[in-house]
Parts: C-alpha cells; sequence; structure tokens
C-alpha cells in the first residue's frame, strides 16, 4: 500500500492535472453522496414568484422558469447523473470484458460470435442505436443504463479480446494450468486480474462518454423525464431560454456536464500512469 | 609494436540518473583494440559492459551522461562529437549488431532494402547500383539464394539468418571497428559457431577491430584474441585469451571460470560467486568493488585500483592478485 | 531402474494452410527410469518445446503412448487433464522464470496455487507447507510477499522451482531453467535441483540448449532433430563419442576454451528441411548432412542398437 501511495504522490507531482483531476472527481463524489443534504433549496420546489431570476447572492445560479434554484438542482443531479454513467461503464465492462477475455483466451466459435455480435452494434451509429434501445425498451432510467452498455460493449469486448490474446500464450497461464486451474479458473482467476488494469482505465475513460450519452438521451425526451433534475434535461429546458436571453438556466447544467466529462478523461489518463509504471519499480 | 590502436578507450565514466539516486555505472574504464584484434568484453549482468559499447557509440540512454574520458577512434575523440559527426562515423567507420536480431531489423522493410540503405548513405554506393551491391553482401555473409532472400522480410527469416542480415548491414561500409553486442544469445549452439565464424573471417580478411560484448566465458576464449573482464563498472582483469584460462589473476576471474559449466568435470567442482554487486547509487562505495566479496581482501584494497602489468599484455586490478 | 515415463511412437502433426501435415513429433519413443535426470537437445525447431507439451500434458498428442508409471495418459483430453488426479504427477520448471509467474500474483500466491488445487490444503496447512518450500528453495520466506517485478532473476527462478515441486511431481520437466541467469546464479539453481532430486526422489526431464549444463546433470541424453530421435545414450558417450552427424556437429559446435579439448569442427551449412509433409524415406537430415548417399534418399533410418544403452538413427553410425 505504501509504496503505492508514494507512487502516487511522484504521479501526482509530475502531473499536476492529474491531481486536478483527482479533485474534481472527489467534489463530485461528495456532490453525489450528500448532494440532497447540502442542497440549499429543494430541487423540486417551485417558486413562480422567483421564476427566470439571474444568478444572486440568494441563488447563485439563478432560477428556472419554475423558479426552482438551479444550483441545488445542478448539484442533486450529479448523483443521478454519476450513478447512471457508473451503472452502464460497470454493465458494459461485465458483459464486454467478460465476453471479450473469453473470445481472445479460447478462440475458435466464442471468438466469432462475440466478434459478430461487437460487429452489429458498431454497425450502427452508437447513439442512434441507444435511443432505439430506450425507445423500444420503455422510457426508464434503467433503459438508459442497458442502452449504454450495449453500446459500449464493442469497445469492451475488444480491448479484453486483445490482452487475452496476448496473456493466452504467457508462461504463467500455462503454469496456472500445470497447477490444476481448470479453464474457468485460468481466465477468471488469473487473465482477467492481469487486464483489470487497462480495464479501469477503459471505464474511467468512458464514464465520460456515458455521462454524455444520459444527457443527450434526456436531451431529447428519452430516459429520464421532468421533474427529476439530471443536467441532460436541464440544459433541454434551458435551451428554449437562451434566446430571451435566460442564459443561465442551460449554462450551468452544461458546465457541470462538460467539467464531469473532463474529470473523467484525465482520471483515466491519471489512472493510466498510475497502474502501468507501478511494474518498473 | 607502436602502431597507433583502432579504439582508445581512457577513464571512462559514466553516471545513470534515476528516480532512486545516481548510479555510478562505469568508473575510469580504459582498455584498447589494435587493428585486425577481437577482444571481448566479459561481465555478469550489471558489470556495464554494454554500457560501455553504447557509450562509445553514443547511444546511451538519456538519463546516461558521460562524466569523463576519452574514447580515441581515428584521431578523434568519439566522446567529444557531436551528434551530427558520429552520424557519419557510424554505419560507416564504426558498427554495431545486437542481441535478437529479429527486433533490431525493419520489420516493414525487405532485408535486401535495409542493405542498401546503408550502402548509399554511408559507403557512397547510388541508388541505382546499390541493390546489385546489396546482393553481393548477401554473398559473402554465406545466404544461400541471395538475389530471392534480398526481397524477403525480416519475419520470414530465421534468427541465424537475420543475425547474417545484420551483419552484412553492419559491414557493407567496411567499418574500421564492429562492436557486437551479445549477437548469438539466444540462437542455437550450430548457429552460434557459424555466426562466430563468418564474422572472425571476414574481420580477418578486412583487418577490421572487434569487440565482443558477451557473458558466455568460453565462447571468448575460443573466438577472441584478448578477454577484458568486468565487474560492477571496473575493468578488473584484461589478457590473452589463452593466459586469462589458464592463470587468471585477479579473483573474480578466478570465480567466473569456476562457475562456468563445461570447464569443470561434475557439478559439485562448480562453485558459485559469494555475495552480490554493491549498491551502485551508494555515494561510498571502495575503490576496488569486488572487495566486500573478496576472500583474499587486504588492507591495501582500500587503496585507488592499480593496473598491475603480469604478463605480456596481461593486466590486473587488484592489489592481491592469485 | 524401473520405467516411469514410457513414450511409445508418440507423435503430433499440425495442420497448416492446404491440409498439409506439419510433422512437429513423429514416432518417438523413450523411456524415463525412476531417479534419473535425461537431457533432451535439438536445435530450434527440432520440436523440444512440443514434446514436452505432450508430455506434461498441455497439448493432445495425434498418435501414441504416454504412459507413467503404467497409467496410460495419452487418452486423456488435454482440456480436462487439470482436475485429473494425475496431473500432479508431471510438473514443469520454465525457461523464463518472470514470465511464469503471474505479475498479480505475489510469490507466496503462486506456490500455494497448486497446492490448492491439487492438494486441497487450506488455511494454516496451506501457509506452512509453502513456507516449508520456500525454506527448500533457499528463498527468503520475507520475499514471499513480493510480486515478481519485486524480484530477482534467480529469487523468481526459485519461486519457479518451489511452485513446481510443490505437489511433489514424480517427473519434473525442465525447460532451460537457468537459461536467462547469471552463471554464478546457474551455478545455485543448478546444484539446488540436484539436491531436490535426490531429496524428493524425482525424475527430470532436462530441456536445454547449453550443452555444457546437460553434461553436468544428465544421466542420458536424446538428441532431437526435426522430429525425430536421432541419437539417444548415456551422457558421457554421447559427449565422448558422438555417432550421429547432427550429434557431432553439435558437439563440436560447444565453444571450448582450451585448443586442445576441440573435438574436430563439423560445420553446417544450409537450413533444415521443411517438417511439412516430409517424404517418408528421406533422411531428415539429408541435404545438411556432410555426408549425404544416394542411400539417405532412399531409406529413412531408423533408430537401431549401437552398443549397449545406445542408440543411432542413422545409416553410417
Amino acid at each position: 500500500m505504501l509504496p503505492l501511495l508514494r507512487h502516487a504522490r511522484y504521479v501526482l507531482s509530475k502531473n499536476p492535472v492529474t491531481g486536478l483531476a483527482f479533485a474534481l472527481f472527489a467534489l463530485f463524489l461528495v456532490a453525489a453522496l450528500f448532494g440532497p443534504l447540502l442542497a440549499p433549496y429543494n430541487p423540486l420546489q417551485s417558486n413562480s414568484a422567483m421564476a427566470l431570476r439571474p444568478p444572486s447572492a440568494a441563488h447563485w445560479f439563478g432560477t428556472d422558469q419554475l423558479g426552482r434554484d438551479i444550483f441545488s438542482r445542478v448539484l442533486v443531479a450529479t448523483r443521478l447523473d454519476l450513478s447512471i454513467a457508473f451503472a452502464s461503464v460497470v454493465l458494459a465492462f461485465l458483459l464486454g470484458a467478460l465476453s471479450g477475455v473469453a473470445a481472445g483466451y479460447f478462440g475458435g466459435w466464442t471468438d466469432r460470435v462475440v466478434g459478430r455480435l461487437a460487429d452489429t452494434i458498431m454497425a450502427f451509429p452508437l447513439f442512434v442505436l441507444a435511443m432505439g434501445i430506450v425507445a423500444a425498451l420503455g422510457n426508464k432510467v434503467t433503459n438508459i443504463v442497458i442502452a449504454t452498455a450495449i453500446i459500449n460493449f464493442p469497445l469492451y469486448a475488444r480491448v479484453a479480446r486483445a490482452e487475452a490474446n496476448v496473456r493466452r500464450e504467457a508462461g504463467f497461464v500455462e503454469a496456472a494450468r500445470l497447477s490444476g486451474n481448470g479453464e474457468a479458473r485460468v481466465v477468471l482467476g488469473h487473465v482477467l486480474p492481469n487486464i483489470m488494469p487497462i480495464m479501469m482505465v477503459q471505464m474511467s475513460l468512458t464514464m465520460g462518454y456515458a455521462i454524455l450519452n444520459a444527457a443527450g438521451l434526456s436531451f431529447i425526451g428519452l430516459g429520464v423525464r421532468p421533474p427529476d433534475a439530471e443536467w441532460g434535461i436541464m440544459v433541454a429546458e434551458g435551451a428554449n431560454f437562451i434566446q430571451s436571453g435566460e442564459w443561465w438556466i442551460a449554462l450551468f447544467p452544461g458546465a457541470a456536464l462538460m467539467l464531469a466529462v473532463f474529470c473523467f478523461n484525465l482520471l483515466g489518463d491519471g489512472l493510466r500512469d498510475l497502474i502501468d509504471p507501478r511494474k518498473r519499480t | 609494436m607502436t602502431a597507433v590502436p583502432t579504439l582508445a578507450v581512457d577513464d571512462l565514466s559514466v553516471e545513470f540518473r534515476t528516480r532512486a539516486g545516481t548510479v555510478k555505472v562505469l568508473e575510469r574504464v580504459g582498455f584498447q583494440v589494435d587493428k585486425g584484434e577481437t577482444v571481448a568484453l566479459v561481465g555478469e549482468s550489471g558489470s556495464g559492459k554494454s554500457v560501455t559499447a553504447f557509450a562509445v557509440m553514443g547511444i546511451l540512454d538519456p538519463a546516461g551522461k558521460v562524466t569523463s574520458g576519452r574514447a580515441m577512434f581515428g584521431g578523434a575523440d568519439l566522446l567529444a562529437l557531436s551528434e551530427a559527426e558520429l552520424a557519419e562515423q557510424r554505419g560507416r567507420e564504426l558498427s554495431m549488431i545486437f542481441q535478437n536480431p529479429r527486433t533490431a531489423l525493419n520489420p516493414i522493410r525487405k532485408v535486401g532494402r535495409q542493405i542498401a540503405d546503408v550502402l548509399v548513405r554511408h559507403g557512397g554506393a547510388t541508388r541505382p547500383d546499390a541493390p546489385r551491391l546489396a546482393v553481393d553482401m548477401l554473398k559473402k555473409v554465406r545466404i544461400p539464394d541471395p538475389e530471392r532472400r534480398a526481397e524477403a522480410y525480416p519475419f520470414e527469416l530465421s534468427g541465424g539468418m537475420c543475425q547474417r542480415i545484420m551483419i552484412a548491414i553492419a559491414l557493407a561500409c567496411r567499418p574500421a571497428l564492429l562492436i557486437a553486442d551479445e549477437p548469438t544469445t539466444g540462437l542455437d549452439v550450430t548457429t552460434q559457431a557459424v555466426i562466430m565464424d563468418l564474422i572472425g573471417e571476414l574481420a580477418h580478411e578486412s583487418g577490421m577491430a572487434t569487440i565482443f560484448i558477451t557473458h558466455d566465458l568460453a565462447l571468448a576464449a575460443e573466438y577472441c584474441d584478448r578477454i577484458v573482464v568486468m565487474h560492477a563498472g571496473h575493468i578488473v582483469e584484461s589478457a590473452p585469451a589463452g593466459t586469462l584460462f589458464t592463470m587468471p589473476r585477479h579473483p573474480y576471474s578466478a570465480k567466473l571460470l569456476a562457475a562456468t559449466p563445461g570447464e569443470t568435470a561434475s557439478l559439485g567442482q562448480l562453485a558459485s560467486i559469494p555475495g552480490g554487486l554493491p549498491d551502485l547509487r551508494r555515494p561510498d562505495l571502495p575503490a576496488c568493488r569486488y572487495s566486500s566479496r573478496c576472500e583474499r581482501r587486504i588492507d591495501d584494497c582500500r587503496r585507488p585500483l592499480p593496473q598491475r602489468e603480469v604478463g605480456p599484455r596481461h593486466l590486473v586490478a587488484c592489489w592481491n592478485p592469485l | 531402474m524401473s520405467a516411469l515415463l514410457d513414450i511409445a511412437e508418440l507423435a503430433k502433426r499440425f495442420e497448416v494452410a492446404g491440409r498439409r501435415l506439419l510433422h512437429a513429433v513423429d514416432e518417438v519413443t523413450f523411456t524415463i527410469g525412476r531417479g534419473e535426470t535425461v537431457g533432451l537437445v535439438g536445435e530450434s525447431g527440432c520440436g523440444k518445446s512440443t514434446l514436452v507439451r505432450l508430455i506434461n500434458r498441455l497439448l493432445d498428442p495425434t498418435s501414441g503412448s504416454i504412459r507413467l508409471g503404467g497409467a496410460e495418459l495419452a487418452d486423456l483430453r488435454a482440456r480436462s487433464f487439470a482436475a485429473n488426479p494425475h496431473r500432479a504427477r508431471i510438473q514443469m520448471v520454465f525457461q523464463d522464470a518472470g514470465d511464469s509467474l503471474n505479475p498479480r500474483y505475489t510469490a507466496a500466491d503462486a506456490i500455494a496455487d497448486p497446492i490448492r488445487r491439487l492438494k486441497h490444503l487450506k488455511g494454516a496447512a496451506l501457509r506452512q507447507r509453502v513456507e516449508a518450500l520456500a525454506d527448500m528453495t533457499g528463498l527468503p520466506r520475507e520475499l514471499l510477499s513480493r510480486f515478481p517485478h519485486q524480484l530477482s532473476g534467480g529469487q523468481k527462478a526459485r519461486v519457479g522451482i518451489a511452485r513446481a515441486i510443490a505437489v511433489e511431481p514424480e517427473l519434473l520437466i525442465l525447460d532451460e531453467p537457468t537459461a536467462a541467469l547469471d552463471v554464478s546464479v546457474q551455478v545455485l539453481i543448478l546444484k539446488l535441483l540436484q539436491q531436490l532430486k535426490g531429496k524428493l526422489g524425482m525424475s527430470y526431464l532436462f530441456v536445454s540448449h547449453d550443452l555444457n549444463v546437460v553434461r553436468l546433470l544428465c544421466d542420458r541424453v536424446l538428441v532431437m532433430y526435426l522430429g525425430k530421435i536421432v541419437e539417444q545414450g548415456p551422457a558421457a558417450e554421447i559427449f565422448g563419442d558422438p555417432r550421429h552427424p547432427y550429434t557431432r556437429a553439435l558437439i563440436s559446435a560447444i565453444p571450448q576454451a582450451d585448443p586442445a579439448r576441440r573435438i574436430g569442427r563439423l560445420r553446417l551449412g544450409g537450413e533444415p528441411r521443411s517438417p511439412i509433409d516430409p517424404d517418408p524415406s528421406v533422411c531428415r537430415f539429408y541435404g545438411r548432412c556432410p555426408r549425404g548417399e544416394p542411400r539417405c534418399a532412399a531409406e529413412m533410418p531408423l533408430l537401431r542398437s549401437a552398443g549397449p544403452a545406445r542408440q543411432v538413427a542413422c545409416h553410417f553410425a
């Protein structure tokens, strides 16, 4: 543990941007966990008297067309957005990594089937496919998670497959078989732990994309529905007001989105630095 | 014999800056190679033999720095030349071949072209002539069916053949000095013998000097004129090949011999070398880096290392040689 | 000396493009006795690695028999052999110790793995066994919690050996176990292997390029060329009086410091013949052999007795 922390400190000192990403991530985590407790106002509470007020001391991000405090809504939306993104990423990992590793290790029909499945998914423009899936399965948050997971499946499967393929010939895989590990054990207990670092980087990088995807689907009315606070919907609602001059309704949720994606991308890069060179100790 | 040596390395010291400190990889290394001579740099891993070669060729890792010394070659100090001047020398007068021939060659370029490239860049050949000259080189390194092989890619050739290609590239411009860094490690013993014979013949033909880096003492003894033994960045002994085997004077050389299979009749007679390499990052390294492991250590060993001549061309860096 | 391992007419043919067959291992027959160390030598591409994988049951043979102490192993599928009670009887020490250790497993995990899977030990009993193995192989106990990248070459080699002997195999295959080690560390590991063999009563199949090491360690030597055994016999005889031209070339190519001890050089030119669809009536060495007569291209030489415990496959040996 200690050498890892020491190494982390070294990486962060060489790479202040990564440090920023970690700090930002911590901030988002706090917002997601404690959002509802920290919000100054009830995010669902309408107050027509206070509608369309610009940012002020009382309402840091201003109010929307129903008089709801935008800051509170942005804060509380963090939990929803992050959990959707996180759930989709985990699901994509489980589906993609497991089938990818199996395809890379066993080859043959497993490889062909997984390959064709991935190809089929990638044949579609991914966002359109996500739209289609949510529309078909029903307008629920769970379905956003499923749709996002499906469109990310090929990427995970591909990376996992490539990594498993390389490891397949490695000495330790043969040694594992000699040690009495059946094929399933070799794949799950020996190959998979070795590709975890690169999978974690992958997961962090796709978090950003998953957030955007969820926001995008909500933007066009699929998935999260009003009055739930979610960055995508808020941008959609705010878009109507830009022309009339109420810029803050769309800007702040949009900025939150941007910051989140930025944070996760940087996090992914930082994680990669942290994990890979550990082998160089 | 007062002829100018082809390469004269003098007082060479190299340091590496790492996260864990400064590693004094080489300290005051000096040796020379005469025209037509084959000198082996022998040592275990960590001895600094490859670093010596890289320093002379000017291809040290960016973390490495030459802190002292000269490498006189053709009247100029290689260590003082600029990168551009060095690049002129490399390939033409000064050549190197490496371990793992297949990875040292460009995988996406046909081997004939790779030889032709060197001929044009350094050998003064013209582009139209170069392919024909390249095939000539292939014949010289005894590759069967050279016209066809010139059109092959490295992955289509065996390890032994790739090494011959590397030799062809290295010798295309008839360099005055060839540095071979473990060129036969990983090759079968039969292929190794053929490659070593080939290098020997070509060197003999053109009077080329060769530095041969290896951890295999017996290989060095069979194919080289002189052997230079290195330990932890120091040269501990240098002697004609036969003499080193029959009369090693440095305790480390003797121990190295006693650990080499093939020199003993049974496993029981093999002896490992006690202790381990000193930590080269320490600022308080003793003058003799072998002294902490040496059973012949005496008080004098704390004094700066001598270079004692104990026979014709036989030097030992030891206060209490065997 | 009763036979521990009995290999009879073992063959492995791979299908390559165009429905042709690559004869990696071709009707190989030999035995390994209890307590014997048998060396296996041959150049790259001769089929050593394939033969090793057939014997340790990671690969299924095309035909032939592999009997271990009377039990026929060739019929058992490699895929399911991990669960077979015979699995623990044959183990292997790998060439590149670093590559053979899972980078995410500590030394203790690596050594414990086969014990957990094959001997079903757990908890304190498992830990004690791992520590005993570390002691037996000269690995300091404090290194057990380290990862492979934190260990030196010699230490990794010891972990690999500890893992291999953990389940008390009867046959241990050593695939170039000291190739990546410095000469001084090699001495220690070779002596350790010798000592363990006596202590645990194992037989060794020692595969190596380094003929000097083979000479020191092995009782008998098998020489392979292009999938076939071309010569076998006691180590002293193979090294002192090689009969097959390929063996002669091999022995004479060993670097020798003392000019007086250099055997007449036999240099091999050219490249080996193709192992794909080889002509069954042409000697595999024909074309590269310094002595090539019409008979060599008309009749495949078979392994014939050339003395007590000695066999050569050559018409003129």
